[in-house]
């Protein structure tokens, strides 16, 4: 059976002659469909986070008796308002800034101190490497949210030290990756040939050490935006993360949640879906990133 | 193999061992105590009412000795008293351990019923709609956080049957405990079962891609008969892994979800003693989920030798 090659067509499907960026984008976004929809989802996530202002007309902690537990579609109220009379809407819409704020704020402080402490103890070895990955032992001796849950008792609620709680236990796994990857990257020739040259060590380790590990960490990156956002939430649900008033999607299903499940179901579901949502959209962007950036692990 | 084992366990002392510091060292920087919470919920801001539980308590004796007075006592078995209920801690917590015990052994058994034949499945059908389907059902599990899960479990139940389970103290039969603890269970467990699929599928994408896997088909080997003896057996080394970190690491999902069922395990105690400050319960409660997790991290690496014989540690 004769099989006609329609070289063009392949071509096309390769992504070959692509040259203008949204022509890019649209093949990426061919490729990978499920990637396409997270990017999406995690776009308008950042977008009402910073546009909170213009898409919540009601102020999220402006209280009205009156309006307790009304139910969606009350008057102004699109999706009910809350024991306190709050407007849920509002507070989902203020509540992605919170998440936005600890998850990108816990990722990038984790990452921050996961790769200096990665990138000095992979390119330095030694005794220092040593003591270094004992404390990631310990530190990764108790799980994600255990680990989060005694560091916010123990720096108190607000959510700077929220952030810090959750970017903590974030560290291990960046300083690994960093390290494990540092570890080859410094008997690479390339290395040498910049010693040779006469760069400095730091300079050697940030400039040429440092950007061929950015693959695998922005993947990882994506992922631990997905969990720190979870923990977060996680924390607020346990009364141990973001105080009021800020409107913490946590937190709105910790207040007598259980409670609600009986006589306001729309206090339970909205603050759940919008968290759901958010992670399921980071983590579909994750795996794309992956796939597209570490071929290796490709699935 | 011998020296390897030794050191290895020299390894878990010496981790034990800096958890206990860090965790000593950090509940103490948590600002206020126990005697600020009892004296100003009581409504009395004396100072010398505060300085008197402190004493009792032997909260205001110099760290150093705290430690280990902490650490001698658990050598021996002894791990202090509860603030709150002041019995003794281990009264306290021994009771609970079984009933998370219970949830996470059920938890963990759903997650691989449910994660490894819909991940063999997903990968044989690799690009389908039914592959499609499921990893997105799997990507939904990672996305879900478990206490939300387990309200809209109880939302459904109060829409079907009216009310929401409650959990009994006493169950009288096996079944009873398992009725009990199933929905629960299957909640904490959605996420492991999730995280079990996306394994089980890269690993056998990448096991029949191998050439022996070819051979098997090439001889005339019927599909169930390659999928499942040939390549499954092989796939399973790193879902064995995960397996077993995830046994360790559903403390976090048992913490929510005994929170939202209302069940009195380990993992919901020591919320409530963190937020109650009640320092020999949660140093020993951390204690003891860190010894579980380097437990089984090394129980991992025990297994992984036995599976797969082409694993040697070096001496």
């Amino acid at each position: 059976m004769a099989v006609i090659i329609d070289h063009d067509a392949e071509l096309a499907r390769a992504g070959a002659n692509v040259t203008s960026f949204w022509g890019q984008c649209l093949f990426l976004a061919r490729r990978y469909p499920l990637g396409a929809v997270g990017f999406a989802i995690v776009l308008i996530f950042v977008l009402t986070a910073v546009f909170a202002d213009f898409l919540a007309q009601t102020d999220p902690t402006t209280t009205t008796s009156k309006f307790s537990l009304a139910k969606p579609g009350t008057g102004n109220f699109l999706l009910g308002a809350d024991f306190m009379g709050r407007d849920m809407f509002s507070r989902i819409v203020y509540g992605a800034r919170i998440s936005l704020a600890v998850g990108a704020g816990a990722m990038g402080l984790g990452a921050v101190i996961g790769i200096s402490i990665g990138l000095a103890s992979g390119y330095l070895g030694g005794w220092f490497d040593l003591l270094v990955q004992r404390l990631l032992d310990i530190m990764q001796s108790l799980p994600l949210l255990v680990m989060a849950i005694v560091m916010a008792a123990s720096l108190g609620p607000s959510l700077r030290n929220t952030i810090i709680a959750i970017a903590i236990p974030l560290v291990p796994t960046v300083a690994r990756v960093v390290r494990s990857s540092t570890l080859s990257l410094r008997e690479q020739p390339f290395v040498e040939a910049a010693r040779a040259v006469g760069m400095g060590e730091l300079r050697i380790a940030v400039r040429h050490v440092l950007p061929n590990t950015l693959a695998p960490l922005i993947v990882l990156a994506t992922a631990q935006l997905g969990s720190a956002i979870l923990v977060e939430a996680s924390l607020s649900f346990l009364g141990l993360g973001i105080p009021e008033p800020h409107p913490s999607w946590g937190r709105m299903l910790s207040e007598s949640a259980a409670e609600y499940v009986r006589t306001a179901p729309w206090l339970v579901i909205f603050p759940g879906l919008a968290i759901s949502l958010t992670v399921f959209g980071t983590n579909l962007l994750g795996d794309a990133l992956r796939d597209i950036l570490d071929p290796r692990q490709r699935s | 193999m011998g020296s390897y084992l030794v050191r290895r366990f020299l390894l878990m002392v010496l981790t034990l061992f800096g958890m206990s510091v860090l965790i000593f060292v950090m509940l103490r920087l948590v600002p206020g105590n126990i005697a600020d919470i009892l004296v100003d919920a009581s409504g009395i801001a004396d100072p010398k009412e505060k300085a008197k539980i402190a004493r009792e308590l032997g909260i205001d004796r110099p760290i150093l000795e705290q430690y280990g007075k902490w650490i001698g006592g658990l050598t021996r078995g002894d791990l202090g008293f509860a603030y709150v209920s002041e019995r003794p801690a281990i009264e306290e917590i021994a009771p609970r351990i079984p009933i998370s015990a219970k949830l996470a052994g059920m938890a963990l058994f759903f997650s691989v019923l449910l994660g490894v034949p819909f991940g063999v499945i997903s990968a044989v059908k690799q690009n389908t709609a039914l592959d499609y389907f499921l990893r997105v059902l799997s990507l939904s599990g990672l996305s879900l956080p478990s206490f939300w899960l387990g309200l809209l479990v109880l939302m459904a139940s109060v829409h079907w049957f009216g009310t929401i389970p409650i959990y009994d103290s006493n169950p009288h039969t096996f079944m009873q405990d398992v009725a009990m603890l199933g929905l629960p269970a299957m909640v904490v467990g959605f996420r492991s079962s999730a995280l079990i699929m996306r394994l089980t599928r890269s690993s056998m994408l990448e096991v029949l891609r191998q050439d022996y896997i070819r051979t098997a088909r090439s001889k005339g080997a019927s599909a169930t008969s390659v999928n499942y003896d040939h390549a499954l057996r092989n796939a399973l080394l790193p879902v064995v892994t995960v397996i077993g970190i995830e046994a360790a690491f559903l403390v976090g999902g048992l913490i929510v979800t005994e929170t939202v069922f209302n069940i009195p395990g380990v993992a919901r105690f020591l919320v409530e003693a963190i937020l109650w400050r009640d320092y020999p319960i949660v140093q020993n409660l951390v204690m003891l989920i860190a010894f579980v997790v380097v437990m089984v991290n090394f129980l991992v690496d025990m297994a992984y030798m036995v599976l797969d014989p082409r694993i040697k540690f070096a001496d």
